[in-house]
């Protein structure tokens, strides 16, 4: 038998049996995670994926507080019943700007991945506010007080920030304005030309203008506006008609 | 009166570990847990032979049976596709007047329109259309932006007041009150008029005022009767039929603030078939004309 009996030298020595045990869990770690760092196909290129607006980015803060993903994915599997429901199967790409991710597995309410442009942005007031005023059945809290909850903007820079120190590829222009931007996204009559400029269809190849509107129909910025702003993006960045999925999956 | 333990006879030998002068049987593990544990070592390696495993420099090992959760989809969806590829390429170049003559065509353009609706259009309209407050009513044969199968069709395709469709109808109220163009006297007078010509109970000498102010301000969109115009997306006012409420206060508002009902394009997120059909299948919930 061997080197099999000499195993009670491990198992009589505790530390010996630690860095043992670290160094199997170690290789098997680096051969799970490591590829997905250097593998070309892991993540593949798709144009028109953006990182969010500060409005979006506060959004999304609001619906990771309120807990939205502990009933809505934000995932689309590559199976026929998801797509013809929800639409294209969802790609790494589009979610490679959120930190931390919304993908989830608990799916009380529907999958949210591309919910952007599906309703209008009135019917996702009346429907936060009241879920089962248009959605009878519906199980869903109601969310009426985001639209009475302005959206101090003060930290918006730093909440920007933050991101492009986890690799989300904020340029110092962007973070800069961020406060402006945050403002202009929800003013209809604002000069949003630089906004456009740096979020916009010219900032990115293939990207689309960011949707510019008073979400919530109601004067200031509210946390609705801002998770109304973010849900209405929502797997809208990539244009699925020249998209050629990679084979290798 | 307890009996003495005694050694059995078939005691295996101890591993040789005493601890305390406690010893232990060295049993051997049950052959059916050892020969299924070598089983699923064995399945493991056929297992990144067969599918695809092991990462290398560029991609990982695509595995003998080159599976790919990609290509399943897309084969699924495409043999659903091309089982109905046939009568959905007969749908889209039949004229919409003509399904209705075609019993197999109509009674696929229904059930695949209900299906369509259902999943794309309800949480708005209603499940069978029955709208509302803010979203009309399909079911009813009062139509904002006119009721053939064209039209729908038209309304499916482009939707209503969207910013991604060029093509969407269009029309805006103005905010009477909010920009100013009329004063709340004005505001009053109008919304008792529109009680008026709806034949709700109103006061008449407001009403008598409102019926100028309406003459200035209302007639070009709404006619002069208050009936509506369908090329502009402007209400019948003088039914029972709200899509905002038609009580002084929401009528009110209404006048004050406007409204700027928006439906998406779909167009694009549906298949040509699918808009057909659901168009064929609005159509048939009652009040198509």
């Amino acid at each position: 038998m061997g080197i099999l009996d000499k195993h009670q030298v491990l198992e009589k020595n505790a530390t010996l049996l630690l860095v043992g045990s670290l160094l199997v869990v170690t290789i098997g770690g680096i051969v799970e995670i490591a590829p997905l760092f250097y593998l070309q196909n892991t993540i593949e290129k798709v144009d028109g994926v953006r990182p969010y607006t500060p409005l979006e980015l506060k959004g999304r803060d609001i619906y990771i507080r309120e807990g939205c993903y502990t009933c809505h994915s934000q995932m689309i599997r590559p199976m026929r019943d998801e797509v013809e429901r929800y639409g294209h199967y969802s790609l790494a790409a589009e979610s490679m700007y959120d930190h931390p991710f919304q993908w989830g597995s608990k799916r009380t309410g529907p999958d949210l991945a591309r919910v952007g442009g599906r309703y209008s942005d009135a019917w996702h007031v009346d429907h936060l506010t009241n879920p089962q005023a248009v959605v009878p059945e519906s199980i869903m809290p109601k969310y009426g007080f985001l639209k009475d909850r302005l959206v101090d903007a003060t930290y918006i820079e730093d909440r920007v920030r933050t991101d492009s120190l986890v690799g989300v590829p904020y340029t110092s222009d962007m973070i800069a304005a961020s406060k402006a931007d945050f403002a202009a996204q929800a003013d209809p009559n604002a000069d949003t030309t630089e906004l456009q400029a740096r979020y916009g269809a010219a900032a990115f190849k293939g990207g689309k203008d960011v949707n510019v509107a008073n979400f919530d129909n109601a004067p200031g910025v509210s946390e609705m506006d801002a998770l109304i702003a973010y849900l209405q993006v929502l797997g809208t960045m990539v244009d699925f008609s020249t998209f050629q999925p990679d084979k290798s999956r | 009166m307890s009996k003495q333990p005694t050694a059995r006879k078939a005691d295996p030998s101890t591993t040789g570990h005493s601890w305390d002068g406690i010893q232990e049987f060295d049993n051997p593990m049950p052959r059916w847990w050892l020969w299924t544990f070598y089983l699923t070592i064995i399945w493991g390696v056929g297992y990144t032979i067969a599918y695809p495993a092991w990462p290398l420099i560029t991609g990982a090992t695509p595995g003998v049976l080159e599976q790919s959760t990609r290509a399943d989809v897309q084969s699924e969806i495409d043999r659903f596709a091309s089982a109905n590829a046939p009568i959905e390429a007969k749908l889209d170049e039949t004229n919409l007047d003509a399904i209705k003559s075609d019993p197999a065509l109509a009674d696929f353009a229904a059930k695949s329109g209900r299906a369509v609706f259902n999943t794309w259009c309800a949480q708005c309209h209603g499940v069978g259309g029955g709208g509302n407050v803010g979203y009309p009513t399909l079911a009813d044969n009062d139509w904002l932006w006119g009721g053939t199968i064209d039209d729908v069709y038209t309304t499916v395709q482009h939707g209503i007041r969207n910013t991604t469709d060029p093509e969407a109808r269009y029309s805006q109220m103005p905010a009477f009150g909010t920009d100013g163009l009329l004063d709340k006297t004005q505001i009053g007078d109008v919304v008792q008029y529109v009680l008026e010509i709806s034949g709700q109970p109103h006061d008449a000498d407001k009403a008598g005022a409102g019926a100028q102010v309406f003459a200035d301000n209302c007639v070009a969109c709404h006619g002069e009767m208050g009936t509506g115009d369908r090329a502009q997306g402007a209400p019948n006012l003088t039914d029972a039929i709200w899509l905002y409420g038609g009580n002084e206060a929401a009528l009110t508002e209404t006048v004050t603030k406007a409204r700027f009902g928006v439906m998406p394009a779909w167009t694009g997120r549906l298949s040509e078939a699918q808009i057909r059909s659901v168009a064929y299948y609005v159509h048939g919930l009652g009040g198509g004309e």
